[in-house]
């Protein structure tokens, strides 16, 4: 069994968590830049991070045979300040051009303030101009459903081919619109606070496997690396097809990510 | 968007098989935080928002109605339009909404 994880956050994790992600029939990851669960105190701080997920982490993968690729971004919870947010932009250009860097991401809101949605138009534009693939993060809770909205209408503004977005963390109020846009949609499957296996399975027999995929998310919180894997073994006992759970956890996130010409699997 | 054609390829009784005894123990934590609730000493005349929230929650899982946990996720959602300038001063996510009473999508 192969399967791809398009949204986990390594640096977060030990190596130990590669070897058993391996074992467990990774052959990919994506890692989108994300809030490392304080703010930075400078741009700088990003400018290291955006190293370690351009260098370090993709070294740290292959020790185990998994291919790492990653997104740039100024993160929505520290965009609050767009002067700050500004000046960490001006540091992704030149890492856009790394062999593993597919696009901007994972950009979007956290509090649904204006500030945050000047910043996240700004990094629309900037994926607009430099022809990058788009991972967006919506907010957690009670902000999810009206910053998924206004994320989508940002996102509808730019010229960007919807089919080339991803909105992810999308819940049962939020999928329908994501897909009826033509948006790709990602279900996070955490233990606690966002979608189970079960409740994501239940999505996938509700709205089908067109545009859809699942990841795990994993970070620095409680979170499972192998929420994937789980997650097929629920789609699985339940009796859904071997064909129908290689689509979501392995085809579709292919076919979305390779529309970037770096996203090339070497397993295969 | 409609739901598709899919469906769960299971019947009602596998379905109870395989996953009634994991809800039976997660419907008697909701209720034994319910009872919790109940013997804890009030801290303010009113009921909490989230408590209010929570307990029309319930109401939908019973209400026989398909797309309980969607219906759940809207009425737990921020209904409002407004865009406030910046995130300074805001507390974090509750999974609730003050005041909120409908949530409709």
């Amino acid at each position: 069994m192969k399967y791809i994880d398009p949204h986990v956050h390594m640096v977060s994790r030990t190596t130990d968590d590669y070897q058993r992600m391996a074992l467990a029939g990774c052959i990919a990851i994506t890692e989108p830049a994300f809030w490392a669960g304080f703010d930075r105190s400078s741009a700088q701080g990003f400018f290291d991070y955006y190293r370690q997920l351009t260098e370090y982490e993709p070294r740290r993968a292959a020790l185990f045979g998994i291919q790492h690729f990653t997104w740039l971004c100024i993160n929505p919870k520290e965009a609050d300040d767009p002067g700050f947010a500004r000046e960490v932009i001006a540091l992704i250009l030149d890492f856009l051009k790394c062999d593993n860097v597919l696009g901007i991401g994972e950009i979007g809101l956290n509090k649904n303030t204006k500030n945050e949605k000047i910043i996240l138009e700004e990094q629309i534009a900037l994926a607009e101009k430099y022809n990058q693939l788009v991972l967006v993060h919506t907010p957690h809770l009670e902000d999810k459903r009206k910053g998924t909205r206004l994320i989508m209408d940002a996102l509808s503004a730019s010229k960007i081919d919807p089919g080339r977005i991803l909105i992810d963390h999308v819940e049962e109020h939020t999928v329908a619109e994501v897909l009826d846009r033509g948006f790709w949609a990602g279900m996070t499957l955490y233990p606690d606070t966002k979608m189970t296996p079960q409740r994501a399975t239940d999505v996938i027999e509700m709205y089908g496997s067109e545009r859809i995929w699942m990841n795990s998310a994993g970070d620095w919180g409680c979170s499972d690396p192998l929420a994937v894997p789980k997650a097929r073994i629920e789609m699985s006992r339940r009796g859904h097809h071997m064909s129908l759970i290689d689509k979501v956890t392995l085809d579709n996130p292919r076919t979305f990510l390779s529309q970037s010409e770096k996203f090339v699997l070497k397993a295969e | 968007m409609a739901e598709t054609g899919f469906s769960c390829p299971q019947t009602r009784e596998q379905v109870i098989n395989m996953y009634f005894l994991e809800h039976r123990a997660k419907l008697l934590d909701v209720a034994a935080f319910l009872d919790r609730l109940d013997r804890a000493s009030p801290t303010a005349s009113n009921v909490d928002f989230r408590e209010a929230a929570l307990n029309e929650a319930v109401r939908i899982l019973v209400d026989g109605q398909p797309q309980r946990a969607k219906r759940i996720l809207d009425l737990l959602s921020d209904s409002t339009t407004e865009i406030p300038q910046s995130a300074h001063g805001m507390k974090g996510a509750s999974g609730a909404v003050r005041g909120n009473s409908g949530g409709a999508s």
